[in-house]
């Protein structure tokens, strides 16, 4: 079973929750693994202590101009809709960046004269603790974080095929929160309940449904803000998963990178209701 | 005209409710940009009217004509995003995971593949509070392309700056290093990165800012939750000036940015005199003061 955790707005807690609640669940004897697919931004790592046992890195094919035969026809740049080659009248430019790896241009071209090579993108880190941790990051100036999100679940898919799987995604509703999703069992939106957090709500929700998923939410720093939140969810039929307090206790345990249920016990108790649910989902 | 992009690389710092505040202030002279067009909330603290709409067409998908379809299996063969399904008599295309890359319908013999635009979302502008003006944008559930979405709302907001003469365009960017916030970032004439004192707060700063020292736009930075984590607020500072990004504000954690939201409010309208208040009235002067001496 893969569980996406996610949410429109960032900073609601989507890596406070995943990276307790996957220390929790090993320590309830669960065998479960945690993938951090915030790849622009990954902060897992930053509160589970754990050692790195493996680093792969992670490539997009690229075309790349071979002069040798090419009789520079521009088909290449003709069949590129992503405006990633220009041809010009003594030679191929390539703009990697620009690239979606479609192989049109590559697959194409009468000369065999742009072979697709391996770029790197980023990098896929597994750590071990009581649990095994895959982190996907993003090299700065990477524009693309689709295929390494999707590289790095595939990664966990292989390895820990029967593990109960749980997907810290990256925030918003575009292309990068899609793919973390997309093939997911069930999908859980952490919220808090103030207005940003309705209106990235509500965005969120509309993407899932677009999806066809299973979702539920969390509210997150609950007690603060107002409760239209709760209203919505009622009024959608969303099951409410767990209403997490708000408490100053946790930010500070939090902007230390420490474990917070053993130290919180209405954060623990949360933890519960989750695990519950989780559990009535098979 | 100067252009001031508020970024944080994590959300939940707080950028939101600081850009909307210094958007408060200099409404009269500036155009304000949403660009976090995935998850857009400035229009619910300054009050945007959505008083003009248009399409914003982005991206394209392949579509099977059924009766044309052969079966053959060329385009199944030849897409890399497994966009394309094979069914009993035809094939079937996944607008999800359809890249708009045109190879299916090259490749097929039949001509039973075209290509459609897609509505990738709507570009608004608006009146806001305090007699400004705001472009704005939603993005298609679902949709991709929010790079391009974000690069559309800058340059709306840049030609309204132009053709009314306004001194600022004001622009919360959006979060992440990827393609939207490198469309967020260019042609400014300043970063303010918006961070907070927790470890992902200088962890997510240290990776967005060498993401800014790359289009070489001078910055500076508004540390948030001050109070809430003194050493890990002492190490932020440090980064910043070894990077000789200057500290314009100093914020504590403050329940105020919760409630000054949950009634509409910039934290200015909020409570003008509070402390978070006047810092962040005292940051905006700072910036408007240093983008006096910028280039363009």
């Amino acid at each position: 079973m893969t569980i996406t955790i996610a949410s429109g707005k960032g900073g609601t807690g989507k890596t406070t929750v995943s990276s307790n609640l996957t220390y929790y669940l090993s320590e309830l004897g669960k065998n479960v693994v945690l993938a951090d697919l915030d790849v622009e931004e990954p902060n897992s790592s930053l509160f589970i202590k754990a050692e790195k046992i493996s680093t792969k890195i992670a490539n997009t094919m690229k075309p790349t101009w071979v002069e040798d035969n090419c009789k520079l026809c521009g088909k290449c740049a003709d069949v590129c809709n992503f405006n990633a080659i220009l041809a010009l009248p003594k030679g191929i430019l390539t703009f990697p960046e620009l690239c979606h790896s479609c192989y049109a241009c590559s697959e194409l071209c009468p000369t065999d004269s742009l072979p697709m090579k391996p770029s790197r993108i980023g990098e896929i880190t597994e750590y071990k603790t009581k649990f095994p941790f895959i982190e996907g990051r993003l090299d700065l100036g990477q524009e693309m974080a689709v295929p390494l999100i999707k590289q790095t679940i595939e990664y966990v898919n292989e390895k820990y095929p029967s593990y109960l799987k749980l997907w810290d995604a990256p925030p918003g509703t575009s292309c990068p929160v899609i793919e973390a999703s997309k093939d997911s069992d069930f999908v859980i939106l952490i919220t808090e309940s103030t207005p940003f957090g309705l209106n990235d709500l509500t965005l969120a929700v509309e993407t899932m449904k677009v999806l066809n998923k299973k979702f539920g939410v969390i509210i997150n720093r609950y007690g603060i803000g107002d409760n239209k939140v709760e209203e919505y969810c009622k009024k959608e039929n969303i099951p409410i998963i767990t209403k997490i307090k708000n408490d100053k206790e946790v930010a500070k345990l939090y902007s230390k990178g420490e474990l917070i249920y053993p130290k919180i016990e209405h954060f623990k108790n949360s933890l519960e209701d989750i695990v519950k649910f989780i559990e009535g989902l098979k | 005209m100067k252009e001031i992009v508020v970024i944080s690389g994590k959300g939940g710092t707080g950028k939101t409710s600081i850009s909307s505040s210094f958007a408060y202030l200099e409404a009269k002279n500036a155009v304000v940009c949403d660009c976090d067009v995935d998850a857009a909330n400035m229009h619910l603290l300054l009050d945007a009217d959505f008083s003009h709409r248009e399409d914003f067409f982005s991206g394209e998908v392949a579509v099977i004509d059924e009766e044309k379809c052969t079966n053959c299996g060329d385009c199944f063969d030849v897409c890399r995003f497994d966009a394309i399904t094979k069914m009993d008599n035809f094939h079937k295309v996944n607008p999800i995971d359809c890249e708009g890359c045109w190879y299916c319908s090259r490749v097929c013999k039949h001509e039973a593949i075209t290509m459609k635009t897609q509505k990738a979302g709507d570009l608004f502008i608006s009146n806001i509070k305090n007699g400004g003006i705001m472009a704005h944008a939603k993005l298609g559930f679902a949709a991709e392309n929010s790079g391009k979405l974000v690069a559309h709302v800058k340059k709306t907001g840049r030609s309204i700056a132009v053709k009314e003469n306004k001194k600022y365009v004001i622009t919360d960017g959006s979060p992440g290093i990827g393609c939207p916030v490198i469309s967020s970032l260019s042609g400014a004439n300043l970063v303010v990165l918006v961070t907070e004192a927790t470890i992902s707060g200088l962890h997510d700063l240290e990776r967005v800012y060498k993401l800014v020292k790359t289009f070489k736009t001078p910055a500076v930075c508004i540390i948030n939750k001050y109070d809430l984590n003194i050493e890990m607020a002492n190490k932020i500072e440090k980064f910043l000036n070894n990077e000789n990004v200057k500290v314009i504000a100093k914020l504590n954690y403050d329940e105020t940015f919760t409630k000054a939201m949950s009634e509409a409010k910039t934290i200015i309208e909020y409570n003008s005199n509070s402390d978070v208040a006047q810092k962040i009235k005292s940051a905006w002067e700072k910036i408007k003061n240093i983008v006096k001496n910028t280039d363009k």
